[in-house]
């Protein structure tokens, strides 16, 4: 009887190939399954989202089916699969937040920016996630934009909140030019 | 109760809590320098065991007797698994002790292994915690440093090393094979029971899977011992042969709508309205309640009238909620429609749900579309007892689903129709004042997604 490897999917040309990937599969020696999700957080850190091309030369290393790679990060809220904006904002959905108003300052979030969940801004400024709950129901409603966490948000705050980033971003590209 | 000292969040006030310097400053560590010296492995089992210290994270098993169900006679590695992946709506408790004071729930960590025999443990925790990461890690990085973790423990012969591994975000992984499944790299589908972690998890070798504020508390009846817990908390229900007791001190995460939320530590059986009146400062703007979740959740709701119930293992279920869960209460005020409610608790429900059993999966989902189209004023009065059904049918209590996710998602369901009967009638009938009392079948709205 002969054993039936799992077809290893060859890395398609057409992919543009992912810079720095090399250096983050090389941190780990002889991975197996159970680096997979490691890996991929590692990547999306770098990169702010998986791409095809990266997902595809991953599955190659861990001789896994670019399936069932698949399969695992469309399974995990963490996992994006666009460019992540600038600015990385998650709106907490969790029962404290949404009796105390979460459900329209998500609706003001999404018609300031003009996106939906898992979207990202055309100028790349801004994406947006929904977070089943963030765990930090005293502060409730709460919005966490790249790590730091806006408490007791409102449909008129968040609308400042999200001005002050974009103003912090034309200052920081004016700064750089 | 009064004279109740805290005790997991003693260290917190301090400057600089989270710094190994600051713990050892406030004689963290001594518990273990002494049971490394003094006890065997099999001793602080017994300890924890006579202590009735039972889990955190949920279901309340006492974690000795968790910690017996391994092997005795076993060749190779025994895992521990921290469960830090909180994610049930409302509980914050384990990321407080994460961020203030790592040292007290590592402390802990180590000596639950040493119970336990393992050598390496897995410290699962949710990455939407970034701060909590920072200082975990930093803290593992002072605690190998110091000879705490490592070879040879402060000369002891005992070894262990621990991973810090981030979880990816879904709820489906604070379930404990959900969590091994994740750590294996793959979905985090719960497994089918037996066999039981404690025989085969992460690896396929004998594993443990503990809470976080659990090994906290690990951590005191150590340096206290078994007496000191079981002097704090309720005792054993005689009319219940099946209750050992709730013992010891709580970690109580109160929000919503109270004049001050917040992260509050007492005794196991804090009545709920002792929690919301002394601790937070009572409903805010001066309304008046109108119901609560005990425990997160998943546990359920207490009206407003049933704000007596004590916050232990046993009596949450007295007045027709799950259980403790995780003590999260949640106050809800006058102004909140149950309507509305139910509908984002099931929204939660049917985003996390694994979808491998078929009454979860399906149940949460269309439990949701039916109160996306109560919603829209298309509800009939049918519907209710329709989602009653559904919330009767789903779980590991009817025995349809390999984990307790839909349990969680029934007793919303149940207790907010069950409860509050009469607010949904009158949100159906007013909105939908033609066919409220229609009983056809009905097209499904579009589904407005889970978010």
């Amino acid at each position: 009887m002969t054993a039936i490897l799992p077809q290893v999917t060859p890395v398609p040309e057409q992919f543009t190939p992912v810079p720095d990937i090399e250096a983050i599969l090389a941190s780990y020696p002889q991975a197996k399954r159970e680096s997979l999700i490691p890996l991929l957080q590692d990547v999306q850190e770098k990169h702010g989202y998986l791409s095809r091309g990266a997902i595809a030369r991953i599955s190659q290393y861990l001789s896994l089916p670019a399936s069932k790679i698949y399969g695992v990060a469309t399974f995990y809220n963490q996992f994006r699969f666009q460019p992540q904006g600038r600015y990385h904002i998650q709106v907490c959905r969790g029962t404290a937040c949404h009796v105390k108003g979460s459900a329209a300052v998500f609706e003001a979030v999404k018609r300031e920016l003009k996106i939906d969940a898992g979207q990202t801004s055309r100028d790349g400024l801004f994406s947006l996630e929904v977070v089943a709950c963030i765990g930090a129901c005293g502060l409730a409603p709460v919005i966490c934009v790249n790590g730091v966490f806006h408490a007791s948000v409102t449909t008129k705050s968040v609308v400042k909140i999200l001005d002050t980033y974009r103003r912090k971003a034309a200052k920081n590209d004016d700064e750089a030019a | 109760m009064a004279d109740f000292e805290p005790v997991l969040m003693a260290n917190m006030q301090r400057e600089d809590s989270h710094t190994l310097a600051a713990y050892e400053k406030a004689g963290g560590y001594a518990a273990l320098k002494r049971a490394l010296r003094e006890m065997q492995p099999k001793g602080v089992v017994d300890l924890v065991k006579r202590s009735g210290l039972r889990g955190r994270g949920g279901a309340g098993f006492p974690t000795g007797l968790k910690w017996t169900f391994l092997p005795q006679e076993t060749r190779g590695p025994v895992y521990f698994c921290l469960n830090a992946d909180e994610s049930e709506p409302g509980t914050f408790n384990n990321r407080v002790l994460m961020e203030q004071d790592p040292h007290q729930v590592l402390e802990g960590l180590i000596l639950s292994c040493f119970a336990t025999c393992a050598t390496t443990a897995y410290f699962y925790m949710r990455y939407e915690f970034p701060l909590a990461w920072r200082r975990v890690q930093a803290a593992i990085d002072e605690c190998y440093s110091a000879g705490y973790l490592g070879s040879n423990i402060l000369g002891s012969g005992y070894s262990l090393n621990v991973y810090l591994h981030r979880g990816a975000g879904a709820y489906i992984c604070g379930e404990e094979t959900g969590l091994i499944e994740s750590l294996e790299g793959k979905r985090a589908w719960p497994r089918i029971k037996p066999p039981f972690p404690a025989v085969e998890g992460a690896f396929r070798r004998p594993t443990v899977v503990n809470n976080v504020e659990t090994v906290a508390c690990v951590t005191h009846i150590v340096a206290r011992g078994a007496e000191w817990f079981r002097s704090m908390g309720v005792p054993p229900d005689p009319a219940d042969p099946r209750d050992p007791g709730s013992f010891g001190p709580k970690l109580y995460c109160l929000s919503g709508h109270v004049e001050r939320p917040g992260c509050y530590e007492a005794p196991m059986g804090l009545p709920v309205r002792e929690l919301i009146d002394r601790f937070g400062g009572g409903i805010w703007k001066g309304r008046r309640a109108k119901a609560a979740i005990p425990g997160g959740i998943s546990m359920g709701l207490l009206r407003a009238d049933e704000f007596d119930c004590r916050l232990d293992f046993a009596s949450p279920a007295r007045y027709g909620c799950l259980g403790l869960g995780t003590a999260a209460v949640v106050v809800l005020d006058e102004t909140v429609s149950m309507v509305d409610f139910l509908h984002n608790s099931c929204r939660f429900f049917a985003h996390e749900s694994c979808g491998q059993c078929t009454p979860c999966r399906e149940g949460t989902a269309w439990s949701l579309r039916m109160l996306d189209r109560i919603r829209a004023g298309r509800g009939r009065w049918k519907d209710l007892d329709l989602l009653l059904e559904i919330g009767d049918s789903i779980g590991i209590i009817p025995g349809s689903t390999i984990c307790g996710l839909s349990d969680g998602a029934a007793w919303p369901i149940k207790n907010a129709i069950r409860k509050f009967r009469a607010e949904f009638e009158d949100y159906i009938r007013q909105s939908n004042p033609q066919g409220y009392l229609e009983t056809a079948p009905v097209a499904a709205l579009d589904s407005t997604g889970s978010h």
